[in-house]
C-alpha cells in the first residue's frame, strides 16, 4: 500500500541491492587466506602480494578485494601500492589477464647501444597466448648486454634468434636458482676461509673498548657509501648509535642505477661476507631488527639469501639482532632510502621530505642506519686489516677502493676493483681497450645521474665530489658506460631521460611533469634547448628527492657538451638509436 | 616586529628576506610568512590545521641558505637562525615554472572547469594564463555522481582528495594510483565515483583546488563548467542530524544553490551527504504552500489514497485565518467537552528551541495539558531516563569532540558512520592516531576496520555482555578504587548482583567468547581515558534502560566521567532533540527537567507564564496513541513530528490517527501523518527561519534564515502564537529572540547564553557561568547533581527481549536508518541527490539466509510480523549476522514502522523498535 507521489513516481527507479563497492567473495577469501600466514602484518602487504601473484600469475581484483577485507585496509590503499610497482599486473573483472610468461627485455642505456630495443620490437610480433615480450628498465647485467629476464630469471647475451625462440623453451628459473646455489660461496665456505671470525671476535668481547676501537677503524677508513651518497660509513654509524633505540636497519639491495652490477655480484658470489658487515653493523651500533631489500629482478639472490640466511639461524651468528628479508617489486625509486623504507612499511615508494633524516627517524618512525650491499661487504676486511690498509688502496687524494662497473663499447665489460679516483681512460685500458672498431667519445661517470662527460675529459679522477662536481656530475654507484662514435649523445640523453620518466615516483611537479614534457620536448621537431633548460633548472632546484635533482644531468651535459650534435639531431633522421617514448 | 628579548620558550628567530622575524617554533615557514604578511604561492598546501601539509606541487618553494636545493616552505618548520628568502630569480623562476608545467595540462582558462578556482589565481599571481610545454592526453569526465562532477583534466596530482578522503574523514575512498606521469586519483581500483564505496561527503570537493571535484548544483547542465556564483551567504547550522555542523547556505535569486561547510566548534569545517547535497528538499514542488482543510466529503478511513503530489484529492486550500479558526475551534471543543486532558501535542525535535519552548508553553497553559512529547520518546528515552536516575543529568557529560584525547573509545548500539557521519570522523581519527576503539553491535559496520576489537553480540542480549564486562572489571579489581570510594554509591549491590556473571556464564547469551570479553574490559579499564558512545541500539529496546544503566556503571567503575577523553555520550539523533528536550517538549518536565509534579516548580512558572499549568504528569508518545486509539485522546497538535511514520506499530498509531475527532497538522510537506489531519497548516524549514538549536554537545548555536518560505507557508513561532491566542493566551512575541529572552529567564542552562552573544560567536555550550567564559565541554568533575552530589550505580538484570523469534516468525527484525535518508523520509526522499543514490525500499538480508530462502538481490520478499505486512526487494547484506534483518524506516512504499512492536520500556517508555520477530518469504 504505497503512497504513491507523482513527483517519485516520474523518475527511473532502479535499486543498489547490495552495499556500494565491491564485497569480498567466499571463494577469494579462502584463496587469499589459505597462502598468508595467520598473524598479518600491515607492512608485509608487498610480500603478500606476492604471494598471491606468484600463485595466480597476476593480481585479480577479486583477490585483491578480498586481500583488502582481510587485512582491514581500504580498497584504495591496496591498489595506490599493487600499482606503484612495475612488476604487480593488476587485472580488474573487465579485464583479461596477459600470458602467464613474460619476457622482460632490457631497454636502458648499454642494453640499448646493443639494439635491444630492435629485438624487442621484433619479437612482440609474435606475443601468443602463452608468451609476451615487454621493456624493463635496467636489470643489473650490463657486462652481458644485451640482456632480458625470464619472468625475473636473467637470460644474458640476447639475440634476436635466441629470443624469439624462448617461447620454446623451459624457463630459466631451474636453471638459474641451480647455478647460484653451486657457484656462491656457502656458509661453510665463508667460515672455512676465516668468515665470521671478526664478528665472533666481538660478539664475545665483553671488553667495551673494543667495540670502540672498532668504531674507531670504521671511521678512520675512508668507506663511504656506495650505493651512490657517499656518506662516510663510521660517521653515519656513530650518529644512529647515538639515537635513542630501538634503532632498525635498512639494507639497501635494490641495485637499479643503469650501469651498475656491483651489489648483484658481490651477493652472487659471496653473501656471507655482506651479511658479515650487517652483523657488526647491528652488534656495533645496537640493531634490533636488519631489513635487507632485495630488488626483485634479483630473484636468484632473494632465493640464495632465504636458503643461507636460514643456516644462519642454526648458529649463534645473528642471535643479537633478527633479519627480515623484502622483495622489491619493480621500481628504481626504491633505491632512494627513505622510498625503500616507505617500501618495507608495505607502501607506495615515495621519498619522504628531509629533515627530519632517516638516522632520526627512518623505519617505523624510528632511527635507521641505511646502508649499501657493498659498503657493508667491506667493513670485515677492515676490521680484520685495519682502516690503514683499506686506505691505501687508494691513494693520499682518493683514500680507498672502489668496485665500478664498467659496460659499453669496450671489448671486456665488467667489474673493475681499482683505486678510488681512477679515470675513466684508465679503466678502459683495464677492460681490454676499445670494442674493435670504435673510438672512444663519451662516457657516463657514474650510472643515468652522474651525467655524460665527452672523451676529452677523461682523465677526471671517478670519485665522491672532486672535478667530477664541477661539471655537474657525479660518481654516485661506480657506473661507468663508455660510449663511441657509433653512438648519438641525443639518442643517449633521450633514452636516459625516458629512464627516468618511468622510474619517477610521481608525488612531486618537477619531476613528474619535467621528465613526462622534457621527453616530449626531446623528441619533437624542434631543437629547444632552452625550454630544455628551463625544466632542467626546477627539477634541480625542486625535486623533493636526487631522482629529480638528478634526472636532468645527462640532458644538461648533453647541451653543454655536445651542441652541435644534439641540434644535428633535429635536422635529419637520427641513426642507432631510436626512442618511441612510450612507457611499457 | 617583536622586541622581545630574551626569546621566549617556543619562539625562534629567523631572518625572512632580509628582516628578523619572530615565529612559534611548531611554525612552517609558510605560515610564519603568512602570518608577516608575506605570500608565497601554494597549491597542495591548505592552510587548516586539520590537513597534513604534502610538500608535493612545489609551488611554495624558498631558498634556505645553506641549503643545496630549494625546500617546500609548507613543510618546513622555522629554526632559530634560519636565513629565509621567498624573493630571489631561482626561487621565482622555480615557483613560476611549476605553475607552468601545471597549466599545460589543465583545459584551456575559457573552457575551465572552475576559472575562479585558487588554481586560476595562483596562476594570476604568477601573470600566467597559458604553458609553452606540451599537454597530457585528454582525459574524460566521469558524472556518475549524482552530486559531484569529477574531471580528472584538471587534476594537478596534489593528493588534498586523498588527504581529505583518508585522513580527515577517513572514508577511505580516494587513492592515488599508478607511478610518474601516470599518477592518477581513483576511487577504490579506479571505478567511477559513482560506483565506488564514496559516501558522498564532499569533503574532496571542497578541498580540491583546480576544479577537478566539483558540486553539480553550481555548475551548468551538463556538468562541464561552474557558472553559478551566489548572491549571499548565509551562515547557519545543518538541520539534519545531531552533531550540528556549521554551514554556509549560498543563495542565489532566493534559492539555495549549494552549501559550503563552515568551521564549527563541532564539525571544524566537516560536513557529509545530507548536509551538504541534501538542501533542495526546501525547494520541492510538494512543499505545503497554502493551508488546507479537509474536505468535508473525504473521511479519514481514505488515507490509502492520499498522494502528496496532490493533496486536494483530500483537502481544500483555505486562509490562514479560515484554517487558523477551524483548527482552534476543534481543540477549543474538546477542550470545554472533554478537558484537557483529551488533548496532546507532538513537538518538534527539528524546529528551533524557540519553537520547542513555545510549543510546550501552548500545551501546557492553553491547552491545560502535560500531554506534550515529541521523538525523543522513540529515540533516547531510555538513555536520559538512565542518566537522570544515576548521574542526576540527562544530557552527555563530555563533547564527542574528546575522542581526540581518549585512550579507548567504547561505540555500543550506535552506527555512527551512518548516523552521525561526521562525529565518526573524529573517532576514526581518533583511532589512526592510537586510540583504542571497541565496536559493540550485532551488525558489522564501517568502525570495525579501525576497531582493536569488535564484539557482534546476539540481538537483545547487551546486558548479558555488559554486565560481564563489569564483572571483569570488579573481579579482576580494575575498577578505579579512589573515583568508587568518593564519587559513587551502589557499588556493593552492584558486585553483588554481577558476581556469577563471568564472561563464560555470559558467553553463551551474548554469543561473545569470555577472552574476548576480558579483552576488552581489560584494555578499557586500563586506559587512562576512556569514552563511551551509545545509540538506539541501546535505547530501543524494552530493556534500554538497562541497557544505559550498564554502560553508566562502566563509567564510573572506571573513572571516566569529569576529565579529558572520557565520558558518556549518548549520540543524540535530531538537529535539535537535546534542545528541544531541554526546552521541556516532555510530559514529565518544565523546562530544564525541572518535575511538572512539583508544587514549588510549577508555581515558579505559573508566575512568569501568567497561566496555571496543570499538575498530573502527561502521557508519552506511544501512550499518547493508545490513548488516542482508545478515544481518550480526541484531539492532537502535531508540529514537524510524523508519527504516521515513526510510531511502532504503525497500523495501529494510524488507526489511532484516523480516531481523533481534532487533527492539526503544522508541517512543510503533506506527511503521511497529514493525510490523517483536519487542518494542514504550512510551516518554515530550517533555513528559512532564524532559531536556535542545540547539538549532542549540549552546544547552543544559531541557524540564520536563508530564504524565505515559500508561497503563503509561515513561520512555526507565528502559527504556534495564532493558535494560541485563539485559546485564550495573550502572546506577543515579535521574533524568535523574544522567546529566547523568556527561555533565558526559565531556565538556569542559558546563563551567560544571550541572543547578542549567539550572533557574534555563533555557538556556545552550556553549561556556561557568564557571557564572558568558554562554556563547559566536560561536566562533573568534582560531583553529580544528584541529591548525595555522588553517581549511582543501579545494577541491571538481563531480561530478553519483548517479542522473542519463533518457529512462526523465525527471524530478528531490527529497523533503523540510512545514510542518505533522514529518519521518516520526509525531507530526504525528496532532494534529487539523496533519493538517486537511495531510490528504492530494501530490507538488508545476509546474503546465506537470502539464499535459503530462494532469494538474490533484488527479488522481492514479503516480511511480516503480528502487526503487519510489507514487501520489498532484498538487499544483500554481509555485515548481518544470520537470521537477522534490518529495514530502514524511511521508505513510504514500504514502512518498517509497520512490522514493529510497541513494547514499551518500563522507565523510558521507548518502545521495542530494535528486535521484533519475524517472517520472511519471496512475494508472489
Amino acid at each position: 500500500m504505497a503512497i504513491s507521489s507523482d513527483y517519485r513516481n516520474q523518475k527511473k527507479r532502479s535499486g543498489n541491492f547490495k552495499p556500494k563497492g565491491r564485497i569480498a567473495d567466499k571463494t577469494a577469501i579462502d584463496d587469499v587466506t589459505d597462502l598468508l600466514p595467520n598473524q598479518l602484518q600491515r607492512d608485509m602487504l608487498i610480500e603478500y602480494l606476492h604471494l598471491i601473484q606468484d600463485k595466480y600469475s597476476f593480481l585479480s581484483s577479486d583477490h585483491l578485494t578480498a586481500l583488502a577485507f582481510i587485512m582491514k585496509l581500504p580498497l584504495s590503499e591496496v591498489w595506490e601500492v599493487a600499482s606503484f610497482y612495475d612488476h604487480f599486473i593488476l587485472v580488474k573483472e573487465t579485464q583479461t589477464p596477459p600470458p602467464s610468461r613474460t619476457i622482460r627485455v632490457c631497454t636502458s642505456l648499454t642494453c640499448s647501444l646493443y639494439e635491444s630495443e630492435k629485438m624487442l620490437d621484433a619479437a612482440s610480433q609474435s606475443d601468443t597466448a602463452e608468451i609476451r615480450y615487454i621493456s624493463a628498465p635496467c636489470l643489473g647485467a650490463c657486462d652481458q648486454a644485451p640482456v632480458a629476464a625470464d619472468g625475473h630469471f636473467l637470460i644474458p647475451k640476447i639475440n634476436p634468434d635466441t629470443l624469439q625462440k624462448l617461447k620454446h623453451t623451459q624457463s630459466t628459473k631451474e636453471k638459474n636458482t641451480l647455478d647460484i646455489l653451486q657457484t656462491a660461496w656457502d656458509m661453510d665456505a665463508y667460515i672455512n676461509s676465516g668468515g665470521y671470525e671478526i664478528l665472533n671476535h666481538l660478539k664475545q668481547s665483553d671488553d667495551k673498548e673494543d667495540h670502540e676501537s672498532a668504531l674507531l677503524q670504521i671511521e678512520g677508513s675512508a668507506l663511504r657509501g656506495l650505493g651512490g651518497a657517499g656518506f662516510p660509513t663510521g660517521k653515519k654509524w656513530r650518529i644512529v648509535r647515538q639515537q635513542a633505540g630501538p634503532r632498525l636497519m635498512a639494507i639497501n639491495a635494490d641495485e637499479g642505477e643503469p650501469g651498475t652490477f656491483k651489489d648483484r655480484h658481490y651477493l652472487s658470489s659471496n653473501p656471507h661476507q655482506m651479511i658479515e658487515g650487517i652483523l657488526i653493523a647491528a652488534l656495533l651500533v645496537g640493531i634490533s631488527d636488519c631489513y635487507i631489500y632485495v630488488r626483485d629482478e634479483y630473484p636468484e639472490i632473494l632465493h640464495l639469501l632465504r636458503c643461507e640466511l636460514q643456516k644462519l639461524d642454526a648458529t649463534n651468528l645473528a642471535d643479537h639482532t633478527t633479519i627480515h628479508l623484502r622483495r622489491g617489486a619493480g621500481a628504481y625509486i626504491c633505491g632512494e632510502e627513505s622510498a625503500m623504507i616507505e617500501s618495507i612499511e608495505g607502501k607506495r615508494g615515495l621519498p619522504r621530505h628531509r629533515p627530519p633524516f632517516v638516522a632520526e627517524k627512518g623505519l617505523f618512525g624510528r632511527p635507521t642506519l641505511v646502508n649499501n650491499v657493498e659498503t657493508l661487504f667491506w667493513i670485515p676486511a677492515i676490521l680484520k686489516n685495519g682502516a690503514d690498509w683499506f686506505n691505501e688502496q687508494g691513494t693520499t687524494e682518493h683514500p680507498g677502493h672502489r668496485t665500478y662497473s664498467v659496460s659499453g663499447r669496450v671489448a671486456n665489460p665488467g667489474l673493475v676493483l681499482a683505486p678510488a679516483g681512477i679515470t675513466a681512460r684508465e679503466l678502459i685500458e683495464k677492460c681490454g681497450g676499445m670494442a674493435e672498431g670504435h673510438s672512444f667519445k663519451a662516457y657516463l661517470p657514474g650510472g643515468a645521474s652522474g651525467g655524460i662527460l665527452p672523451a676529452s675529459k677523461a682523465d677526471i679522477g671517478l670519485d665522491f665530489g672532486g672535478e667530477l662536481a664541477k661539471y655537474g656530475c657525479f660518481v654516485g654507484s661506480h657506473a661507468i658506460v663508455i660510449l663511441s662514435d657509433h653512438d648519438n649523445i641525443w639518442d643517449v640523453a633521450k633514452n636516459l631521460m625516458q629512464f627516468f620518466k618511468h622510474e619517477s615516483c610521481g608525488q612531486c611537479t618537477p619531476c613528474r611533469a619535467g621528465t613526462d614534457k622534457a621527453v616530449s620536448i626531446m623528441n619533437a621537431t624542434e631543437y629547444q634547448p632552452e625550454l630544455l633548460s628551463e625544466i632542467a633548472a626546477v627539477m634541480r632546484d625542486a625535486s623533493i628527492c636526487g631522482l629529480g635533482q638528478a634526472a636532468s644531468n645527462p640532458l644538461s651535459c648533453a647541451m653543454r657538451f655536445f651542441p652541435e650534435e644534439c641540434e644535428r639531431s633535429f635536422s635529419c633522421v637520427s641513426t642507432g638509436l631510436n626512442l618511441s617514448g612510450s612507457n611499457t | 616586529m617583536n622586541e622581545h628579548n630574551p626569546i621566549a620558550k617556543n619562539q625562534v628567530k629567523f631572518m625572512l628576506n632580509d628582516k628578523e622575524v619572530y615565529a612559534h617554533s611548531e611554525q612552517t615557514i609558510w605560515q610564519a610568512a603568512h602570518t608577516q604578511g608575506v605570500e608565497i604561492p601554494h597549491l597542495c598546501y591548505r592552510n587548516d590545521e586539520t590537513y597534513r601539509a604534502d610538500g608535493n606541487c612545489r609551488a611554495c618553494m624558498v631558498q634556505i641558505e645553506g641549503e643545496r636545493t630549494l625546500a617546500a616552505s609548507c613543510q618546513r618548520k622555522v629554526s632559530d637562525g634560519m636565513v629565509v628568502t621567498t624573493d630571489t630569480d631561482r626561487v621565482k623562476n622555480s615557483q613560476k615554472l611549476v605553475m607552468e608545467l601545471l597549466l599545460s595540462d589543465h583545459p584551456d582558462k575559457e573552457i575551465a572547469h572552475d576559472d575562479s578556482s585558487h588554481f586560476w589565481q595562483m596562476a594570476e599571481t604568477h601573470s600566467l594564463e597559458t604553458s609553452r610545454f606540451p599537454s597530457r592526453p585528454a582525459i574524460e569526465a566521469d558524472n556518475s555522481h549524482p552530486a559531484i562532477a569529477v574531471n580528472m583534466d584538471a587534476c594537478i596530482q596534489c593528493g588534498l582528495c586523498v588527504r581529505a578522503c583518508r585522513e580527515v574523514q577517513v572514508n577511505d575512498v580516494i587513492g592515488m594510483a599508478g607511478r610518474g606521469a601516470d599518477a592518477h586519483i581513483i576511487f577504490d581500483f579506479g571505478d567511477d565515483m559513482g560506483a565506488s564505496t564514496c559516501v558522498g561527503c564532499g569533503e574532496c570537493v571542497q578541498a580540491c583546488p583546480t576544479g577537478a571535484l566539483l558540486p553539480k548544483s553550481l555548475m551548468n547542465e551538463d556538468a562541464t563548467k561552474r557558472t553559478i556564483t551566489p548572491d549571499k551567504q548565509v551562515d547557519s547550522v545543518c538541520p539534519y542530524c545531531g552533531v550540528g555542523c556549521q554551514l554556509s547556505f549560498q543563495v542565489k535569486d532566493d534559492k539555495i544553490v549549494g552549501v559550503e561547510s563552515k568551521k564549527g566548534p563541532a564539525n571544524l569545517g566537516r560536513l557529509c551527504v545530507k548536509g551538504r547535497y541534501g538542501f533542495d528538499y526546501i525547494h520541492n514542488k510538494e512543499r505545503l504552500t497554502k493551508p488546507l482543510i479537509r474536505r468535508e466529503d473525504v473521511p479519514k478511513k481514505d488515507w490509502h489514497s492520499f498522494n502528496p503530489s496532490n493533496p486536494l484529492t483530500h483537502f481544500r486550500e483555505a486562509s490562514w485565518q479560515e484554517a487558523l479558526d477551524t483548527a482552534s475551534e476543534g481543540l477549543n471543543t474538546i477542550k470545554s467537552t472533554h478537558g484537557g486532558a483529551a488533548l496532546s501535542g507532538f513537538g518538534s525535535a527539528k524546529g528551533s528551541n524557540e519553537e520547542a519552548y513555545l510549543f510546550q508553553k501552548l500545551i501546557r497553559t492553553g491547552f491545560q495539558t502535560n500531554n506534550v512529547d515529541h521523538c525523543t520518546r522513540l529515540c533516547h528515552a531510555s538513555s536520559v531516563a538512565a542518566l537522570l536516575e544515576n548521574i542526576g543529568s540527562g544530557a552527555v557529560t563530555a563533547s564527542f569532540s574528546q575522542a581526540k584525547y581518549a585512550d579507548a573509545i567504547i561505540v555500543i548500539g550506535a552506527n555512527p558512520t551512518v548516523n552521525h557521519p561526521v562525529a565518526a570522523t573524529f573517532i576514526k581519527n581518533a583511532a589512526q592516531r592510537g586510540a583504542e576503539l571497541f565496536v559493540l553491535d550485532p551488525r558489522a559496520q564501517a568502525l570495525d576496520r579501525y576497531a582493536t576489537k569488535s564484539l557482534n553480540f546476539k540481538p537483545g542480549s547487551d546486558v548479558s555482555l555488559l554486565n560481564a564486562l563489569i564483572n571483569v572489571i570488579i573481579s579482576e579489581e580494575l575498577y578505579d578504587r579512589d573515583y568508587v570510594n568518593t564519587h559513587t554509591e551502589g557499588f556493593e549491590q552492584l558486585a553483588e548482583t554481577v558476581k556469577y556473571l563471568t564472561p563464560e556464564a555470559m558467553s553463551p547469551i551474548c554469543g561473545i567468547p569470555a577472552e574476548d570479553i576480558r579483552l576488552v574490559a581489560r584494555k578499557f579499564s586500563n586506559a587512562p581515558a576512556g569514552i563511551i558512545f551509545w545509540g538506539m541500539g541501546i535505547s530501543q529496546h524494552t530493556h534500554g534502560t538497562d541497557n544505559s544503566r550498564c554502560l553508566i556503571s562502566l563509567a564510573l567503575l572506571t573513572g571516566n566521567i569529569g576529565k579529558k577523553g572520557a565520558g558518556l555520550h549518548p549520540l543524540r539523533g535530531q538537529n535539535n532533540v537535546q534542545g528541544a528536550s531541554d526546552a521541556g517538549l516532555i510530559p514529565m518536565f518544565l523546562p530544564d527537567y525541572q518535575s511538572v509534579s512539583d508544587p514549588q516548580i510549577r508555581k515558579k512558572y505559573e508566575a512568569i507564564w501568567q497561566f496555571p499549568i496543570p499538575e498530573q504528569i502527561g502521557l508519552t508518545v506511544v501512550e499518547i496513541t493508545n490513548a488516542a486509539f482508545n478515544g481518550d485522546i480526541k484531539g492532537m497538535y502535531i508540529m514537524g513530528e510524523n508519527p504516521a511514520m515513526s510510531d511502532p506499530d504503525q497500523n495501529h498509531a494510524r488507526a489511532a490517527l484516523e480516531n481523533l475527532d481534532c487533527l492539526v497538522v503544522q508541517d512543510i510537506f503533506p506527511t503521511e501523518t497529514a493525510a490523517f489531519a483536519d487542518v494542514i497548516l504550512p510551516a518554515s524549514a530550517f533555513p528559512e527561519k532564524t532559531g536556535t538549536v542545540t547539538n549532542t554537545d549540549r552546544r547552543v548555536q544559531l541557524g540564520r534564515q536563508a530564504v524565505p518560505p515559500p508561497g503563503n507557508a509561515k513561520q512555526d513561532y507565528w502559527i504556534i502564537q495564532e493558535i494560541a491566542t485563539r485559546m485564550g493566551l495573550q502572546w506577543s512575541y515579535q521574533h524568535p529572540k523574544d522567546i529566547f529572552a523568556e527561555m533565558r529567564i526559565v531556565m538556569p542552562s542559558l546563563t551567560g547564553i544571550t541572543w547578542e552573544r549567539l550572533e557574534k560567536e555563533d555557538a556556545v555550550t552550556y553549561p556556561c557561568i557568564d557571557e564572558h567564559s568558554d562554556g563547559q565541554d566536560l561536566l562533573f568533575t568534582e560531583s553529580f547533581p544528584t541529591k548525595s552530589g555522588l553517581g549511582k550505580f543501579t545494577p541491571a538484570e538481563y531480561t530478553p527481549p519483548a517479542e522473542e523469534p519463533d518457529d512462526e516468525y523465525p527471524f530478528v527484525l531490527s529497523t533503523g536508518r540510512l545514510l542518505e535518508h533522514w529518519h521518516t523520509g520526509s525531507m530526504t526522499r525528496r532532494s534529487v541527490v539523496l533519493d538517486e543514490i537511495e531510490p528504492v525500499a530494501e530490507i538488508h538480508i545476509n546474503p546465506k539466509n537470502l539464499r535459503s530462502l530462494g532469494g538474490f538481490a533484488g527479488t522481492q520478499l514479503q516480511i511480516s510480523t503480528r502487526r503487519g505486512v510489507i514487501t520489498l526487494a532484498a538487499r544483500l547484506d554481509p555485515g548481518l549476522p544470520d537470521g537477522m534483518v534490518f529495514i530502514p524506516f524511511c521508505f513510504d512504499e514500504a514502512p518498517a514502522n509497520m512490522l514493529t512492536n510497541s513494547a514499551l520500556d518500563p522507565f523510558g517508555k521507548i518502545p521495542e523498535l530494535k528486535f521484533s520477530a519475524a517472517n520472511i518469504k519471496i512475494a508472489e
